[in-house]
């Protein structure tokens, strides 16, 4: 047995941008049976969802808190999966980034420093990403080793190395034994932008990412490389690209902007090094980059859309008393509908039956 | 005969894309046991036409008439419940499954796959067209994957074969292979629908012709009763030019030397380059003759760089050994390269005719400033090219595949032309083109080569290579005959050099 799929033969543009559409209203529709199902008023759960974050100063900042980590590492994962590389290792790549950044941010903790501490914080979280992501590329470029599996198993590895951290060498000395490092020093963390909020310079740094990543992507011949490989291997070898050479360099852009945004999580909003510090951002980003069409400015409104459902799925959880884990549920049904509508939409599925030759 | 219906009547077709009218009121009936031919020049419609009677392609207007009923086909599938098949121009195989998978993907029902292989062996050599079910597909030649092709539509029985262009891409052995698999179809009472730009073959195989030029038809005809030159000229609405033949004995600097190139076979039934050595100079064309798969995607892949040659020494370029440079540091130096394989290789499918502009000339043509593409000079230099060499295009910047076939192999040449490379190296530089456009590119590449430059020609085509090349070679084997000046070579000196006669071991 084989399961086959043929791309079909004309896939109209209006049919691209349907397709995220209609795989957000079957969820929606999906929502709302399972908040009957258990118990609550399907209008009041689909409001306190999606509408309430929107309502006030308070909850337009947290969704922008959300959604930066989520639009960083997405906008990564696009360029990788526009290229066909699969990382899916972003989780432990944010938390290489956290842990480098918070680094520099506990050995300072209780001198003063300069202005240079927060630049160096970010740009180490940003080379600890790559350097992570590289772990992968050269395993697949040199021993042929799939980078699914690679980069998934190596979250763990990220996530028990921080565990180990902040439990033994970077435990806070003054924390009664929680685990979880110093609080950063005040200059080690992300400046707010607005009075009532979280909102802290890391959405303006998303911003521009996502800008220069359109650029990057739309107008410079590195864009079209990457594109080029992933649209026609052969044809990216005829205009003298390396396919090694690029894998190489998609993982690592990917990487650093994972460790990007989570050294912007770490300094910005939890402010400190603990095991919780993301809520699994590096695979809820792989939805986030698919629902955008694997394009930045897709991936900028699929992230804000995300990020409601996440503080939609707080307020939920404290008015409602539906359980945070309906907010996993919710995103998963999303991802599912984004994918099943992308390959009904785009390919055809055979059948093939008997023994393969 | 003459009260039975045909079996397929096309009625007033219509198709646009957007302002372009591909089809416009297409009327073509054809009767049951016959041949049919479908001609016109490269953008007519005729893959439009039978994409639609195929169900691919929705009309805008008209009707299909089958066995004398209306029938609205709305999907290949449809289609062949009527009875159609299909073989594209482009071939539409999936290169990692076996020959049977392949087959059995086309197939509606669900028969087991063994079953399905059996079938098909026992088919294909019925029909002469012997295959191996358990090959892989990227393993195949061209002429091969054409087999699997047909015999994919054979196995469903079908009263209507339609072959869009089946013999650009095969060798002479191979297209006598496959005239007889079609007389045998049409002694079973099946009928085809035929394509192709090769008018003798068309007027020695059809017994009825419809010509399209510019999506309306202009003429049905019996081509055995017409000339290649009449029918050539009911198409173009005009005479073909005929091109300067000149073959001159080049005196030029050596502009590419290749000494001693040896090569592993680039995949598992590729063949290695033996001992390969040429020269060629400014001012000439060189015609490398072949039966397809003797070692000429290896020496395409070695002159351009995309498999480096293991010395830096075994090919020299203008003075500079090149062996180990890549395709880009090649072109820096002048030189340009046309591949066979128009879409996927020379051209990505889904990438506009600018993207595709950069895609080989990035590194030479000036396209990037800071760092960032310019989009108006990528726009200039595709209009320069469409100008010169006509490519007829629906809208300004449309994607490759959505240029007809012979238009985007007007497109991949015209590229590299534009650029006045001092090298070219062209794989097949007619495929698929009409009679006037392969004239037009024919000139393009002899005068490019007066102007200075060296042209290096792979080719099947014998014809096309004794009209153009000043000298020839063989390539069988993997292994290069040592050049000849054109006017010493015949036909059958050439013939037996392809067969592997009177090559040195
Ligand atoms: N999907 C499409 N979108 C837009 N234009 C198209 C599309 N397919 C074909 N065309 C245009 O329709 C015209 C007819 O194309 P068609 O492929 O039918 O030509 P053809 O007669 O088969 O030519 P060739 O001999 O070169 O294969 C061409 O100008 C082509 O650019
Ligand atoms: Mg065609």
């Amino acid at each position: 047995m084989k399961l086959v799929m043929e791309k079909r033969s004309e896939t109209p543009i209006s049919l691209m941008l349907i397709s995220p559409m209609i795989a957000v209203a079957l969820t929606m529709i999906s929502a709302a049976i399972m908040f009957a199902l258990l118990g609550k008023d399907p209008v009041a759960a689909l409001q306190t969802y999606f509408l309430d974050p929107l309502s006030d100063s308070w909850g337009l900042q947290e969704v922008a808190v959300k959604a930066t980590p989520l639009v960083l590492i997405a906008v990564g994962l696009a360029v990788c999966y526009r290229a066909k590389v699969w990382n899916i290792g972003a989780e432990g790549q944010f938390l290489f980034g956290a842990m480098a950044g918070g680094y520099v941010a506990i050995i300072t903790h209780g001198s003063t420093q300069g202005p240079w501490l927060l630049p160096v914080m970010l740009l180490m979280g940003a080379m600890a990403g790559a350097c992570f992501a590289l772990i992968p590329a050269l395993l697949r470029t040199r021993f042929g080793a799939n980078e699914i599996l690679t980069s998934l198993m190596l979250v763990y590895v990220a996530e028990l190395l921080l565990d180990y951290l902040v439990r033994g060498p970077w435990r806070d000395p003054a924390g009664f034994n929680m685990p979880n490092s110093v609080m950063f020093e005040p200059e080690a963390t992300l400046p707010l932008l607005m009075a009532g909020g979280r909102l802290n310079i890391g959405t303006p740094i998303m911003i521009a990412v996502v800008l220069g990543f359109m650029l990057l992507m739309g107008r410079t011949l590195k864009g079209f490389e990457i594109r080029l490989v992933g649209e026609a291997p052969r044809a990216a070898r005829f205009a003298g690209f390396s396919e090694t050479g690029l894998v190489i360099t998609v993982f690592m852009i990917s990487g650093a902007l994972a460790g990007l945004a989570g050294v912007l999580e770490a300094a910005g909003t939890v402010k400190q090094l603990q095991p919780g510090i993301s809520p699994g951002y590096g695979f809820t980003a792989i939805i986030v980059a698919f629902l955008g069409r694997l394009n930045p400015i897709g991936c900028l409104f699929a992230g804000i859309f995300i990020a409601i459902t996440f503080i939609g799925g707080e307020n939920a959880q404290i008015m409602l008393r539906l359980p945070l884990d309906a907010t996993r549920v919710l995103q998963g049904l999303l991802l599912f509908f984004v994918l099943v509508c992308d390959s009904l939409l785009l390919y055809r599925f055979r059948l093939l039956r008997g023994a393969a030759a | 005969m003459q009260a039975s219906p045909p079996l397929l009547a096309v009625e007033g077709i219509t198709k646009r894309f957007g302002a372009l009218e591909a089809n416009n009121a297409v009327d073509l009936k054809v009767a049951p046991g016959e041949i049919h031919a479908l001609l016109g020049e490269n953008g007519a419609g005729k893959s439009t036409l039978v994409k639609i009677i195929y169900g691919l392609l929705r009309p805008d207007a008209g009707r299909l008439v089958w066995r004398g009923a209306p029938v609205a086909v709305e999907s290949p599938r449809a289609a062949r419940a009527l009875g159609i098949g299909m073989v594209f121009q482009h071939f539409s195989l999936f290169e990692a499954l076996t020959v049977a998978e392949n087959v059995a993907l086309a197939l509606d029902g669900s028969a087991p796959l063994d079953e399905i292989a059996q079938r098909l062996s026992e088919t294909s050599r019925a029909y002469g067209l012997p295959l191996d079910p358990k090959r892989e597909v990227w393993r195949l030649s061209v002429g091969e994957r054409q087999r699997v092709e047909i015999m994919r539509c054979l196995m469903q029985d079908p009263s209507l074969l339609i072959l869009d262009e089946p013999t650009s891409v095969l060798t002479p052995q191979e297209a006598e292979g496959l005239f007889a698999t079609l007389a045998r179809l049409r002694a079973e009472g099946r009928s085809v629908l035929y394509i192709s730009h090769k008018l003798d073959e068309v007027r020695r195989i059809c017994e009825a012709a419809t010509i399209l030029r510019g999506g309306q038809v202009v003429a049905h005809c019996d081509p055995r009763a017409e000339t290649a030159a009449s029918l050539a000229r009911m198409m173009m609405g005009g005479d073909v030019v005929p091109i300067r033949h000149d073959h001159i004995e080049a005196q030029g600097p050596v502009r590419l030397a290749v000494s001693a190139l040896s090569l592993p076979p680039l995949h598992a039934h590729g063949i290695a380059l033996a001992n390969i050595n040429l020269e060629l100079r400014a001012g000439e064309v060189l015609g490398i003759a072949g039966v397809a798969g003797n070692g000429q995607d290896e020496l395409f892949a070695a002159l351009s760089g995309e498999e480096l040659a293991p010395h830096d020494a075994a090919i020299v370029m203008d003075g500079v050994a090149v062996g180990r440079a890549g395709i880009n540091e090649r072109r820096r130096r002048g030189a340009a390269f046309v591949p066979e394989e128009r879409l996927g290789h020379g051209a990505a499918p889904a990438m506009r005719l600018t993207e595709n502009a950069l895609l080989s000339g990035h590194a030479t043509n000036g396209f990037l400033r800071y760092g960032l593409v310019e989009r108006a000079k990528l726009t200039d230099f595709v209009g320069k090219v469409v100008r010169a060499f006509d490519v007829r295009k629906g809208p300004a910047d449309p994607e490759a595949r959505a240029l007809s076939g012979g238009n985007l192999q007007k497109f991949v040449i015209g590229r590299e032309i534009a650029r006045k490379p001092g090298l070219l190296v062209v794989a097949q530089p007619s495929w698929g083109v009409d009679a006037g456009a392969a004239a037009t590119i024919r000139q393009a590449l002899m005068d490019l080569a007066r102007a200075g430059s060296a042209v290096l020609v792979i080719s099947q085509d014998l014809d096309e290579l004794l009209e153009i090349s000043d000298r020839l070679c063989v390539i069988f084997m993997g292994r290069l005959s040592p050049a000849m000046p054109t006017a010493e070579a015949t036909r059958e000196s050439l013939g037996l050099l392809m067969g592997g006669a009177g090559m040195a071991a």
